[in-house]
């Protein structure tokens, strides 16, 4: 449940923003997690809703972005859709590629008033 | 409140005393009588946007930066070391650093959620060690690593063995500063364990593959595990070995060994860097050294 902490840190961010900005409210935040990272989602929106509580973004809506796991395949020299980390390179079949997308875990905007 | 983070505010609200009023501890709440910020000389009504575009683990990746800053300017080679519970990851440590403590000097930092169990057992192997409890908390991160290491000198020009709590998910995710996340696995697990939890075999640089003695009780097959494992990382190093019997032993040791050099390298690389810069201050900066004569 590493979620928690995770939350935790999203929480800090959005707070100390919005306290050095002078606004009231966080109404809703955008987070972009990527599709393969080490993120259960729902794990996620529990721990958020939990941290929230009695802070300026006790009301705020939790919208998550998810991006598509993405690879660059060392054989084909291009670039390629990949939905798990053992996954094969779909264009060849092999396993020499490096992730070149999917794993993020960002706060990308937030709603204040 | 701390000298080297600024933590401290979040830990004040850990203390434990009984009330005849209820309320809580969220060190995020705002108080109606808390200061406002300096920044804050105005409030906004109306409903905007703020990108922020952080990544949400950034205050753990610059702790994670001051820790291997520390260890580069100190030549520590620093190993990280995750697995399931029960993989084997204490006595093979135990034995690991019985060894090496004679050749260069070694320290230990253990993880888990209660008990000082598993530093004991380093100590008792005759090597500094230290016990950091998590709690509830099911991974070590960077901040406290830092703070581990005001309490535990640091090997100079060693070996720093960090054993993180037993699990195959969290630690994944958090950067404690470390050379490389070495992954033990064990035959008494599944050998589709590297597929099941991919992020750790994917994070990982080395596997080993412990309690090889029992491979002949268990139904475990070696090749489609590392079969498994390749799928998910390509370029993991893999070692198979037991640590109850030592087979195997000298090829994990010489591949810490190896790490070390590198470490002692990049030391001596830094500390170059260093001293030409000094001389180039010396030469452009001022010209000859001139002595105060009274």
């Amino acid at each position: 449940m590493h979620e928690f902490s995770l939350c935790e840190s999203i929480l800090e961010t959005i707070t100390t923003q919005a306290h050095q900005q002078g606004f009231r409210r966080i109404r809703r935040v955008w987070l972009e997690i990527g599709a393969l990272a080490n993120v259960e989602l729902e794990a996620l929106r529990f721990a958020f809703a939990v941290v929230r509580e009695k802070t300026v973004a006790a009301q705020a809506e939790l919208d998550i972005i998810t991006l598509q796991g993405r690879a660059w395949c060392l054989d084909c020299t291009q670039s390629v859709e990949i939905n798990q980390l053992f996954d094969p390179c779909p264009l060849c079949g092999g396993y020499q590629w490096r992730l070149t997308g999917g794993n993020e875990l960002r706060i990308k905007e937030m709603e204040v008033d | 409140m701390c000298a080297t983070c600024g933590c401290g505010e979040n830990e004040s609200a850990n203390h434990d005393h009984s009330h005849d009023h209820p309320h809580d501890h969220n060190p995020y709440r705002t108080h109606p009588h808390q200061p406002r910020s300096p920044l804050s000389t105005h409030t906004h009504d109306e409903t905007k946007r703020v990108s922020l575009e952080q990544d949400i683990l950034a205050k753990n990746a610059g702790f994670a930066a001051a820790n291997r800053h520390l260890f580069l300017e100190l030549g520590v080679f620093v190993l990280n070391l995750v697995s399931s519970p029960g993989s084997g990851k204490t006595s093979l440590l135990s034995r690991t650093v019985q060894i090496l403590r004679d050749e260069f000097p070694v320290a230990v930092i253990s993880g888990d959620q209660q008990t000082a169990n598993d530093a004991e057992r380093i100590k008792a192997a005759g090597v500094p060690a230290l016990q950091i409890n998590t709690g509830k908390g099911c991974h070590l991160d960077a901040h406290g690593i830092g703070h581990a290491l005001e309490r535990l000198p640091l090997p100079k020009g060693g070996v720093l063995f960090i054993e993180n709590v037993g699990n195959l998910v969290c630690p994944a995710d958090f950067d404690l500063g470390e050379a490389a996340k070495v992954v033990i696995l064990s035959v008494t697990e599944g050998e589709d364990k590297p597929l099941k939890y991919p992020n750790m075999f994917a994070a990982a640089k080395l596997m080993l593959l412990n309690k090889t003695d029992l491979l002949p009780h268990v139904d475990f097959d070696v090749a489609q595990c590392l079969d498994n494992a390749r799928r998910v990382n390509h370029e993991l190093d893999i070692l198979q070995l037991s640590a109850r019997t030592g087979e195997g032993l000298e090829a994990w040791l010489n591949w810490v060994r190896q790490g070390r050099h590198a470490a002692l390298a990049a030391q001596i690389d830094q500390l170059e860097t260093e001293l030409a810069a000094a001389r180039a201050h010396l030469i452009h900066g001022g010209g000859t050294i001139r002595r105060s004569v009274i």
